[in-house]
């Protein structure tokens, strides 16, 4: 046994999940998540994130390949497993008719927590999470934000080593979605859980992870921390847009000359700096002496966009792909 | 029974009777529509009793038993219909990531068809009993009538908890709902058995459970202690009852392939 398994961690070799009649969800990958560790998973939709949280959460189980949680094989050990970890998969699995407070207590109750502690705990997540006030109104006049905060703190309900949150701020307005990165944050920091989390956003992955796995058509394209996936790209983009329309296709040319051409919004033209950013300067004068006028100049940092981009070729945003024949619905669909 | 189990089908029941009590669109229906087909019924059809044979004089006492039936038909649809949110909505993953023991679930969840049941039962006797029905057993005969009545609901419940988690939508569990009132009315719903005198009906309806059921019901209404028709009304109740039940942890064993 490995050191991250005995510490609470998760390792995971050649993970497969076939469906019937469908694509290989997730075709052969392998990770190691250290504890205390946020690992972030990112892809877009359909690439095998959700899939592999199910088979990890042990509600689905993998075709072929070995998953080990918290030490406990995914296949061989799920009772123990269970115990191991908390999850809030990707939709806030609540019942509108109960208030928070009551999905504690059912929760706790599940989970074998005594009677006396089943309250102390339900009101000590409720109050961590923000919901206090909120606790004894029924769910379903809950917003999206209070829903995903109440599905938090119902996976932290039995003190869970391992967290697996699956797209939690997927359609969360900003300020919920920050309140629940700090919670997450201090999570991992002071509790020491150790956080799998999946998203399709780029600053989610780059705001919260240590690490971050990049997953495309079930395979892992890329892992390391943001810094050290940015850094493999490492030229920065420069975006042009020129103020008349016509002047387009001279802008691309001019901007060819600096670096291979990058993804950007349609009336604009962008580039990667084979340079670096020391290159802006000559673009600028080089499109002046062409004399196209600049409407709008931007130099990005590189970002993990680029990084999906560079080892798929494609760009995370509009990368959506069909799901897979019903991953969530498999997880407990009749054969 | 294990303290974890009991605590889990408790706390399940709890929340089963919460979410039953909460919806008035569940509890209302299943009271409001058999009563009134009772009274539809025992108006329409009240001149049945001249029909030699007839077993009372009474047509609101005979039909009296149909609403105990078609209220728990709605059970059928209450807990199968509930199940079945539990399973789109993701909340029986919720529940599967925690220790839950399948009889819990599945015991947890016919509580509130259990409360429906006593509540249904207690108002359509009332009612009947108001509107003049008869009740020859008594007060005792009228404790096993909810009694049986509540069995009846609870045994029906669990068909409902069955097609939730083998088909896992709630339009196929409300799509029982019609097949189910084929039954009520292939039986001896509307007169006695000795009296559907059309073979091919009679057939059918002397086969049919619901039949022997609607007796041991009207045994306690208008013919008196009779404890061969309960025996039977009874025993019916529970093995439909169990036959749900097994149906319905199969089909919870697929549902859930945790691992």
């Amino acid at each position: 046994m490995t050191e991250t398994q005995r510490s609470g961690g998760i390792e995971v070799e050649s993970l497969v999940r076939e469906f019937k009649n469908g694509p290989r969800a997730v075709d052969g990958i392998d990770l190691e998540v250290a504890q205390g560790e946020i690992y972030g998973f990112l892809g877009p939709n359909g690439a095998g994130k959700s899939t592999t949280v199910l088979m990890l959460t042990t509600l689905l189980p993998p075709t072929a390949g070995t998953a080990r949680v918290g030490g406990f094989d995914v296949v061989s050990e799920g009772p123990q497993v269970r115990a191991t970890i908390g999850a809030a998969l990707q939709e806030a699995a609540l019942d509108p008719l109960l208030t928070g407070r009551e999905h504690m207590r059912l929760q706790t109750a599940m989970h074998g927590l005594g009677k006396a502690e089943r309250a102390e705990r339900g009101g000590e997540l409720l109050e961590r999470v923000g919901l206090s006030d909120a606790a004894d109104r029924k769910v379903g006049g809950y917003s999206g934000g209070m829903k995903r905060r109440l599905d938090l703190a119902l996976a932290l309900a039995h003190r869970p080593r391992i967290l697996f949150l699956d797209e939690p701020t997927t359609g969360l307005d900003i300020q919920s979605r920050t309140a629940l990165w700090e919670e997450v944050s201090r999570l991992a920091a002071e509790d020491g859980v150790t956080v799998f989390l999946t998203t399709q956003y780029l600053e989610e992955a780059d705001a919260l992870a240590n690490r971050v796995g990049i997953i495309d058509h079930g395979h892992l394209v890329a892992e390391g921390t943001p810094a050290e996936l940015k850094a493999e790209i490492g030229r920065p983009t420069v975006e042009a847009i020129p103020r008349e329309e016509g002047d387009r296709e001279r802008m691309a040319a001019v901007l060819g000359r600096f670096g291979e051409q990058a993804g950007g919004s349609p009336r604009a033209v962008a580039v990667r700096l084979e340079g670096g950013e020391s290159q802006l300067a000559e673009v600028v004068r080089a499109l002046d002496s062409e004399g196209i006028a600049i409407e709008h100049l931007q130099l990005h940092a590189p970002s993990l966009d680029d990084v999906f981009l560079a080892k798929t070729g494609r760009s995370l945003e509009g990368a959506d792909e069909e799901e897979p024949e019903g991953a969530e619905a498999e997880a407990g669909a009749p054969a | 029974m294990s303290t974890s189990l009991r605590t889990q089908v408790g706390q399940l029941a709890h929340r089963s009777v919460l979410r039953t009590a909460r919806q008035p669109a569940q509890i209302v229906p299943a009271i409001v529509f058999p009563l009134f087909l009772l009274a539809v019924n025992s108006g329409g059809l009240k001149d049945a009793t001249n029909l030699p044979g007839f077993p009372t004089d009474s047509y609101l006492t005979f039909i009296l038993a149909v609403p105990f039936i078609q209220g728990a038909l709605f059970s059928v649809m209450n807990s199968g219909t509930d199940l079945a949110r539990d399973i789109e909505t993701g909340f029986l993953n919720r529940l599967a990531l925690t220790p839950l023991r399948g009889m819990a679930l599945l015991s947890g969840l016919l509580a509130g068809a259990f409360v429906l049941g006593v509540v249904q039962a207690v108002v359509y006797l009332a009612v009947g009993l108001i509107a003049g029905a008869e009740l020859v057993t008594g007060p005792a005969g009228g404790l096993v009538l909810i009694v049986l009545s509540v069995s009846i609901t609870v045994a029906f419940g669990t068909i409902g908890l069955f097609a939730a988690l083998r088909f896992g939508s709630g339009e196929a569990v409300q799509g029982l709902f019609p097949v189910f009132f084929v039954f009520l009315f292939l039986s001896a719903m509307a007169l006695p058995l000795d009296l559907l005198t059309t073979d091919w009906f009679h057939t059918i309806a002397s086969v049919n459970p619901v039949t022997y059921l609607l007796e041991a019901i009207r045994s306690l209404l208008f013919e008196g202690w009779d404890l061969g028709d309960l025996a039977l009304g009874f025993g019916i109740a529970a093995a439909i009852g169990a036959i749900g039940m097994l149906a319905a942890s199969a089909a919870l064993k697929t549902r859930l392939v945790r691992t």
